[in-house]
């Protein structure tokens, strides 16, 4: 495909394909490895906010906050009661577990030391002496990886003491949750990271002010960091000019579900889902029928929308958002009843409880939905279910009781002919379908 | 009694850390690895090291999903049943995994060999299906390949081999 963007080249993907291209001897010999970082150390700390505020980079974990101005919060020179300095951390979110998203992985086992360059660039940027690395608990692979990549850029002097000579020190240490999704969430995560239950803080104090370990800490997702090099090394004019006006560079977009090569693909963002979809070999299996263009908690297109350019502004425009960069691609032969319910078991499972409204109605949701599915809903039901996310929405702790309403609302507004169905016809029996096995065991879940 | 081996392994990372609770998570991954679960007397053990009240140590250890509180297979399956492995199959590896072991989804097989789990997103959904044996991924998985996967898996604990911990290196964490 022409993707129509004379600017666009691969900026964290080039190499993915080729044998050997997560070592660092491959990263110093073939992708000017390790010399933004050279260059960086150079700058000033402000220029080096400055050049990654001109880029437009937008954070990749979800939300879309724009980095430079995420680095600029933090404070100069932080002290404590007793007026000694604090020590600024900077974290990596690598927690990645919002359904359907899969690129942070790539960029871990394959071009791990772009990551690793990016966060020693933003420790300087921002004046911090030490990172952590916060690693989702199933990845011990791609832990162990991620640490022999440190001990190669320790081995090199690009970590460490007086790194290249400019009097900078950094340090990079890895941390494994274990097995919660909310851990992504960077409270959470903060909290986690200190060996705690990882619950949601409450917002302000902002990790920038309290953060890990109670000082001035900047959480950013693996892929933002990952770009960081680049910015540096080509300048932000050229990452800028790839994107929109609002938004620089490129994205990876994990495609999955019914596409017949589904995989991560670093593209422009002047793209339409459409577009998209036929980068990933097309829809299998039969005619496209809805996507969920950034990940579960994205709401979901019916296939009529999917003309939608995929920059931030134009998805959230169509009432959706980019969030994590996973498109999950849906053929005809799919129930959304049934396709949304997996998703609401998921968040049911994974609210950590704090708030009544999460908890209870992450409960509801996907019991309601479970109802409907066995036969036993009613049209009320589905007033009701736009009760419970209207209740929801804006009234907690975190943004992951916004997230459950993504699928629940858009599936019942965008399909709401499925489910007049389907209280119609007595559940999924009457439309003539068995139900999943996995979604009969119940309690089974991790 | 926590062994040699993990107090050393945790030793060797406390000067990372500005807390001793930092410590907790791996220490707790650790104890799973090394018992398969994470006991009331082994939380005991854990809050002693880090001198840290036993509640807290409760507290932390039933949050995260990945510490048992109860004792498990040798081998823990773990089939993603989350979206893009569900619309790629993962049900009727679930059946197929079910059957072969003659558990449920949450059971353990009557030798302790085998548990049976359905797992969320792995972050493997563009080789889904996606499933864990311990700590090792397999993808792109067919009924085929997980029934081998599983006779091999089998195998091997009856030789005495380690299954599903291929990168696990003792001593080092992590
Ligand atoms: C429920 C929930 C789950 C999240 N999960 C992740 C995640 O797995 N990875 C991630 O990078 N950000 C995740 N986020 C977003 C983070 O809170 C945070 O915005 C992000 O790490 C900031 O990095 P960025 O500015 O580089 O995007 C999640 C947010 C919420 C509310
Ligand atoms: S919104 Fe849900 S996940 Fe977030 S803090 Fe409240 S209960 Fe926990
Ligand atoms: S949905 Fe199974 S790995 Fe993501």
């Amino acid at each position: 495909m022409k993707y129509n963007n004379e600017h666009f080249e691969e900026v964290i993907t080039p190499n993915v394909n080729k044998p050997g291209c997560e070592s660092i001897e491959f990263y110093i010999q073939n992708e000017n490895g390790y010399k933004a970082l050279e260059k960086a150390l150079k700058m000033k700390p402000a220029e080096v906010v400055d050049e990654v505020k001109k880029s437009n980079l937008r954070g990749r974990g979800g939300a879309g906050f724009p980095t430079g101005m995420k680095w600029s919060f933090m404070p100069a020179n932080p002290v404590d009661a007793n007026g000694n300095p604090k020590p600024k951390y900077l974290v990596c979110n690598a927690d990645e577990g919002e359904p359907g998203t899969f690129k942070d992985r790539l960029i871990f086992t394959k071009t791990p030391h772009r990551m690793i360059e990016g966060m020693i660039i933003a420790g300087h940027a921002i004046g911090s002496n030490k990172g952590f690395i916060y690693i989702r608990g199933e990845w011990f692979k791609e832990a162990r990886l991620m640490k022999k990549a440190l001990d190669d850029a320790y081995a090199k002097g690009f970590l460490g003491k007086n790194i290249l000579g400019s009097g900078f020190n950094y340090d990079l240490v890895i941390y494994l949750g274990a097995g919660a999704y909310i851990c992504g969430e960077e409270t959470a995560l903060l909290n986690s990271l200190e060996g705690k239950r990882g619950e949601p803080r409450l917002k302000p104090p902002f990790p920038a002010q309290v953060g890990a370990y109670g000082m001035p800490s900047c959480v950013n997702n693996v892929e933002t960091f990952a770009a960081v090099p680049y910015i540096i090394d080509k300048g932000w004019e050229k990452y800028a000019k790839m994107g929109t006006e609002r938004s620089g560079g490129t994205r990876l977009l994990g495609v999955s579900g019914h596409v017949n090569k589904p995989g991560v693909y670093e593209l422009p963002m002047n793209l339409s889902l459409l577009d998209v979809i036929e980068v990933a070999g097309g829809v299998k299996g039969g005619k496209l029928k809805a996507v969920i263009p950034g990940g579960a908690s994205a709401p979901m297109l019916r296939a009529d929308e999917c003309g939608v350019l995929t920059d931030y502004d134009s998805l959230a425009k169509a009432g959706t958002m980019a969030g994590s960069g996973g498109v999950i691609v849906m053929n005809d032969t799919v129930n959304i009843v049934e396709a949304t319910y997996t998703l609401l078991k998921f968040y049911e499972h994974e609210s950590c409880g704090q708030c009544s409204q999460c908890r209870e109605g992450s409960h509801w949701l996907a019991r309601m939905f479970k109802r409907i599915l066995d036969g036993g809903g009613t049209q009320d039901d589905l007033d009701y279910i736009a009760k419970i996310c209207g209740n929801m929405a804006g009234q907690t702790i975190c943004a992951f009781a916004d997230a459950v309403t993504g699928p629940a609302l858009s599936s019942v507004r965008k399909f709401r002919g499925e489910f007049d169905e389907m209280i119609m016809k007595g559940g999924l029996k009457g439309v003539g379908k068995e139900e999943s096995i996995s979604h009969k065991m119940v309690g089974a879940h991790v | 009694m926590l062994s040699e081996k993990i107090k050393n392994t945790i030793n060797g990372i406390r000067h990372q850390f500005p807390t001793e609770q930092a410590l907790l998570l791996p220490l707790l991954h650790e104890i799973q690895n090394d018992q398969g679960w994470v006991s009331r007397e082994s939380m005991k053990d854990a809050a002693e090291f880090l001198n840290l009240p036993v509640s807290k140590v409760r507290e932390v250890a039933s949050f995260y999903t990945m510490y048992k509180l109860e004792p498990q297979g040798k081998v823990d399956v773990q089939i993603c049943t989350n979206i893009s492995c569900w619309l790629n199959g993962a049900d009727k590896l679930v059946a197929c995994a079910s059957k072969k072991l003659g558990v449920h989804a949450g059971e353990t097989t009557a030798d302790g060999k085998f548990t049976l789990s359905q797992v969320e997103c792995l972050a493997a959904c563009g080789t889904a299906p996606a499933m864990m044996m311990n700590e090792d991924y397999y993808e792109n998985l067919t009924e085929e390949s997980l029934l081998k996967l599983l006779d091999q898996a089998k195998a091997d604990l009856d030789s005495g081999k380690v299954v599903g911990k291929s990168t696990r290196k003792d001593g080092v964490w992590p």
